[in-house]
């Protein structure tokens, strides 16, 4: 890369970040640019593996699954433990993921079963409280420290990209992941019966139970599948976030942007969606870093004005 | 009764003047010198920093316990409040500790934006308050006074003499990144001010919003201005990533990284080899090998099964300083001036080495220069003996 002119000194405290005009940033090459879409596109990735569990619940069972955060946080823990227990991540998450997705079956099964017949703000007050219980358990089993996972040591190199700057084997395979999830539940939703009875049972609930079906079931697998999905991400992103007891909160908010932009209950969307705000967080914190925290909201605004729906709401 | 007042009372009366002529005859205690004082603990006993509120209890409960259940020969009863490190609720925790417990001596807190609250009405009200953490420069400048102490640091001191560090590394040109909130500018400021008065260059500051933890975006960003360092301040779970994604990126090794401790404080283990090499700053390192540290170290590991840590240093050096304190008045905690004063003049033996008071009541101390080295925070040195904090703004 080719050098580049010294940059004027930052101005006193706070803001002090960035030189007057654009125009007089640094001079950043092509090199540069490609990079940072990388990390928006990967980032993106990653956001669409933690939304899809919530789209898909609140699509299909049509709530508002505010505990989605906690059962991310469940995961990393479940894959910080795992890992430290068996020496092996690998083993962690293929122990991790059916222990998360009976766990989603069972809070189903003994939980909303009994608030279906509710209005819509018991489940989501069920919900709610869940963030709490779990949060209480996590403190119990593996209290309030900061936790790390390490990277297994087969993808734990790194890929120069330029003389200063390399990427992480590891966040390139997250993406992988990600990428077969997504034809996973595509997959899933469109090809199998299991999905045209999802599909079935979102549009008209009654009508699915006089043909017989049985709607409960369906739901209780939606909603474990769900919950596996949020662990799921949990797990995969561990060793590249630290596991410590806010990181549910903090991934909540982010994901229902993500589901509200790309419309409720569409994978396809949840997709669009994430890759939207990941560019969009990326570019925000290198272009607009005085604005960065509300990039992401503005541009939520911008797409519900435009569709207020969200971008592939039903589908 | 009216009408023989006397008369019928006259049993009652004689047996009331007997009564009162036997008490005055009693030996007389000292009426300022009570047998036990109320400590009110305001930390977080949950959310993100509970170990440091359970490290900071123990700390000065185990203070207490070494110099026999008496702290001037005076026992304590405690009375806890978790003040959930939330800021909204700060003034109502303050209140409810110093109004309705009506507490001696307030212990607070962690978090500064609840600490600052919390002293603002402990400023009041006047009731003794102790610091054991919370490194808000305003506490010990803007928001001094003479019943407000502290046993930690201030963020100016953590960060200040790391500024010369780096230039006598021989780095000229560095880049910054923290979180937008009070703490994280105050760290940095602290580092500017003498980074940039030895001459040396910004070359961007970068401030992500809080709790904001995908650094990729400002690591390419700091690839591409190839600057001589980092210095950066982040703590708990930002901390831990940072460090990580910095190792992930190539720019550890190639890009020197540099901060206060807190950085890299109670995350080593977690972050392993990607922690190698971070220099940092502060008044406290685990390998101190002073006795009193070491006696410290082993005590607080026999006591709570835990690994002591800066926070357990500060809690256990809060009762230090309120023993001081009780000593010279004789257990008399209503002699609020005599008291102050003996506190203002203590030395404190502490495992992080001797330190003082200064006017604003904050620690005149050593700041040391730790390095990372095979996992563990070596001692390079001190980078700053006896650091007082230049407590502009305050009036005490």
């Amino acid at each position: 890369m080719a050098s580049l002119p010294p940059l004027r000194s930052g101005e006193g405290s706070g803001w002090g970040q960035y030189p007057a005009s654009p125009g007089e940033r640094v001079r950043m090459d092509a090199a540069y640019y490609l990079i940072q879409i990388l990390n928006g596109v990967q980032y993106g990735f990653l956001l669409f593996l933690v939304a899809s569990g919530l789209t898909l619940i609140f699509g299909i069972m049509g709530i508002v699954n505010l505990a989605h955060g906690a059962f991310y946080m469940v995961g990393a823990y479940l894959a910080f433990w795992l890992d430290s227990v068996t020496g092996s991540f690998t083993l962690a998450l293929l122990i991790g993921v059916p222990v998360s997705v009976g766990l989603g079956l069972a809070i189903e099964r003994f939980g909303f079963t009994h608030l279906y017949r509710r209005d819509h703000l018991y489940q989501v007050l069920f919900t709610f409280g869940l963030i709490l219980v779990i949060g209480e358990l996590r403190s119990i089993l593996w209290g309030n420290d900061v936790y790390g996972v390490d990277v297994p040591p087969l993808l734990a190199g790194s890929i120069p990209l330029t003389e200063t700057q390399s990427y992480p084997i590891y966040r390139l395979f997250i993406s992988l992941a990600c990428l077969a999830t997504a034809a996973g539940l595509t997959g899933l939703i469109r090809y199998t019966k299991l999905g045209m009875m999802i599909r079935a049972g979102a549009s008209n609930r009654e009508m699915v139970q006089v043909l017989g079906l049985d709607v409960n079931r369906l739901f209780m697998v939606v909603f474990g599948i769900g919950v596996g999905l949020a662990a799921f991400a949990g797990m995969i992103a561990a060793p590249v976030n630290s596991v410590h007891p806010g990181m549910g909160d903090e991934i909540l908010i982010i994901s229902f942007v993500v589901v509200v932009i790309g419309g409720v209950g569409s994978i396809k969307g949840a997709f669009f969606g994430a890759m939207l705000i990941g560019l969009a967080d990326t570019f925000g914190a290198v272009f607009l870093p005085e604005a960065a925290g509300v990039v992401v909201y503005a541009l939520m605004a911008l797409v519900l004005v435009w569709r207020p729906r969200g971008l592939f709401a039903g589908g | 009764m009216s009408d023989t007042p006397f008369v019928a009372n006259r049993r009652q009366f004689l047996a009331t003047t007997a009564a009162g002529v036997a008490v005055a005859g009693l030996p007389r205690f000292a009426i300022g010198a009570p047998k036990r004082i109320k400590v009110g603990l305001m930390l977080p006993y949950s959310g993100t920093y509970t170990l440091l509120g359970n490290n900071i209890t123990d700390g000065f409960k185990l203070r207490l316990a070494e110099l026999g259940e008496k702290l001037g020969g005076v026992e304590v009863e405690f009375v806890r409040v978790d003040d959930e490190s939330s800021p909204p609720k700060a003034k109502d925790n303050a209140a409810k500790l110093i109004v309705k417990d009506k507490v001696d001596v307030l212990i607070g807190t962690v978090h500064s934006g609840v600490a600052e609250a919390m002293v603002q009405v402990a400023r009041e009200e006047g009731t003794l308050t102790i610091v054991p953490n919370a490194g808000s420069n305003r506490i010990t400048r803007e928001l001094c006074a003479p019943n407000i102490f502290r046993t930690s640091f201030s963020n100016w001191q953590a960060n200040h003499p790391c500024g010369d560090v780096v230039l006598k590394d021989g780095h000229r040109n560095v880049a910054l990144i923290s979180w937008n909130y009070a703490a994280g500018k105050e760290m940095l400021d602290g580092f500017k001010e003498s980074f940039v008065a030895g001459g040396g260059k910004i070359a961007k500051e970068f401030l992500p919003d809080f709790p904001k933890d995908e650094f990729q975006a400002y690591l390419t960003e700091i690839a591409a201005l190839k600057p001589d360092a980092v210095y950066t301040f982040f703590s708990g779970g930002g901390a831990l990533k940072f460090i990580k994604d910095y190792a992930a990126a190539g720019l550890q090794g190639k890009i020197p990284l540099y901060g206060p401790g807190f950085l890299t404080d109670g995350v080593l283990a977690a972050a392993g080899p990607a922690a190698e090499g971070i220099k940092t700053t502060l008044h406290y390192a685990l390998t101190l090998d002073n006795p009193v540290n070491v006696k410290f170290r082993e005590s607080f590991q026999k006591a709570t099964g835990r690994e002591a840590d800066v926070f357990a240093v500060q809690g256990y050096d809060a009762a230090s300083l309120l023993a001081q304190g009780l000593t010279a008045v004789k257990g008399d905690i209503g002699a609020k001036k005599a008291l102050y004063a003996a506190m203002e003049k203590a030395e404190i033996d502490s495992p992080r080495g001797k330190f003082t008071l200064s006017k604003s009541h904050n620690p005149v101390q050593d700041i040391y220069l730790r390095q990372v080295k095979d996992g563990k925070e070596v001692v390079l040195g001190v980078a700053a003996k006896a650091l007082n904090d230049p407590a502009t703004g305050c009036k005490a």
